[in-house]
């Protein structure tokens, strides 16, 4: 049995940790938020380049395809792009999506070799014994596009070389605060025909038929087009999955916060109960001393 | 048949809404698109594009990025955008006495900082330049410029 100040130092710790998991919550739900609305603030741009993209492709008597769109015979060697969190703390949303990723691959008749963004990714990896090719940690909180463009810069110059046949990115898409699910999107080469898959509602318009006039050309157009695409794309997936992370973070602050609550509840009933028990055992001394003066005095 | 035009970055809507003209920094050379203009697919380079409705005319710095025209519509993605009326001179001012100085530190034998640097002193000036010439009066009653109510 615990001391009572050992007890009471043990509540006291315990009620301390609970409030810091409680601000943890708070300043998690709110940067959840914010950073959906971030994911939000890109669709346009998404809808419009991948709308661009679209019209590009359907012109007519369009000989060269452009070798960023063009799938290669044979994925001998198959990049991903893993986004994962600097930090922990936030229940299983790390490991979930590197599990997710390892599984995905496993069966890949090819050389796969890693792009983490977050440490714990590539802490995770480095134990799996996965293959690095590159690491971005300490992203800002709130990234701007210019921080992670270079990742989708990576992406392309290593596909255009000939060091990788396919690109894919894996992340975690925000659903809603209680749920967070693991996806893998191909990047390169380009897939216009699948709809881009985050790309919403670019079928409102519908031009087509009539030619463009290019300035400078066709190919230069494309050039800058497709990677900063790519780019745009491995930004989206990024504010996603910080989106799912400050979530899945949220919860297991709350989590923790009602763990802490019965805990404290717990420990004070045992607490008040050693409390009354050593009263009881006091009064008990005293009723049986004075009990005993009587006695020797009545004798 | 009206024109729309939108204007966005990578992580923004700069505008959305209908227009009389655009006039764009293409990459070959300033352009003006009016409505019912043959479609037309452009890079862009450094420069002010503006959106004239009516009398009132917006302007935004652009630094690279592509427009797409349509006749009934226009859509500029920028790589780099911002709204001319918010500019924050002080700070424009402050930047480009940051990338001179930066710029005075390196030799252009250290190419990728040096490019780096002249870009964004390039950025910094186009800002500059465009806040002076293309604000509108009402953004400015004083010498300086209020931080709030200019949209309208």
């Amino acid at each position: 049995m615990p001391s009572a100040r050992e007890m009471r130092s043990r509540i006291r710790s315990v009620s301390n940790i609970s409030q810091v998991t409680r601000a943890l919550q708070a300043v998690s739900a709110s940067r959840a938020r914010k950073a959906e609305q971030a994911v939000a603030a890109t669709r346009p741009y998404a809808a419009k380049a991948w709308q661009v993209l679209q019209h590009l492709s359907n012109q007519p008597g369009r000989a060269y395809l452009h070798p960023l769109l063009t799938e290669r015979a044979a994925a001998n060697r198959i990049l991903v792009v893993l986004v994962t969190g600097d930090r922990g703390l936030c229940g299983a949303y790390n490991i979930n999506v590197v599990r997710y990723a390892l599984e995905r691959f496993a069966r890949a008749q090819a050389e796969v070799s890693y792009v983490v963004i977050g440490r714990k990714g590539r802490e995770m990896l480095v134990r799996r014994r996965g293959e690095l090719r590159a690491e971005f940690t300490g992203l800002p909180a709130e990234p701007v596009f210019a921080d992670v463009s270079a990742i989708g810069r990576l992406a392309v110059d290593d596909f255009l070389s000939g060091r990788f046949d396919q690109v894919y990115l894996v992340y975690t898409d925000y659903v809603n605060l209680l749920k967070q699910v693991p996806r893998t999107v191909k990047l390169l080469p380009l897939e216009l025909e699948t709809g881009g898959g985050r790309v919403a509602d670019f079928a409102g318009h519908a031009h087509q038929g009539s030619a463009y006039i290019y300035e400078p050309g066709e190919t230069e157009l494309l050039d800058q087009i497709v990677p900063r695409f790519t780019a745009l794309q491995v930004f989206q997936a990024i504010l996603e999955s910080q989106a799912s992370e400050h979530a899945a973070r949220m919860v297991a602050m709350r989590n923790a916060t009602e763990n802490a609550k019965e805990l404290v509840a717990a420990l004070r009933l045992d607490y008040n109960k050693a409390r009354q028990q050593s009263i009881t055992n006091d009064m008990l001394d005293i009723a049986g001393g004075a009990e005993a003066l009587a006695q020797a005095g009545g004798a | 048949m009206p024109l729309r035009c939108e204007v966005a970055t990578q992580d923004k809507l700069l505008f959305e809404g209908p227009v009389d003209m655009v006039i764009a920094p293409g990459s070959e050379g300033e352009m003006g698109i009016l409505p019912d203009h043959a479609p037309l697919l452009t890079t862009l380079g450094f420069g002010v594009l503006r959106v004239r409705q009516g009398s009132d005319e917006q302007a935004f710095t652009i630094a690279g990025g592509f427009m797409e025209v349509q006749p009934d519509v226009v859509t500029v993605l920028a790589d780099v955008g911002e709204r001319v009326d918010e500019i924050d001179l002080q700070r424009a001012e402050a930047a480009k006495a940051r990338a001179e100085a930066a710029l005075r530190s390196v030799t252009p034998a250290e190419a990728d900082q040096y490019l780096a640097l002249e870009n964004a002193l390039r950025r910094s000036t186009l800002r500059l330049e465009a806040a002076r010439r293309f604000r509108r009066p009402s953004a400015r009653p004083g010498k300086r410029a209020p931080t709030n109510d200019e949209e309208s």
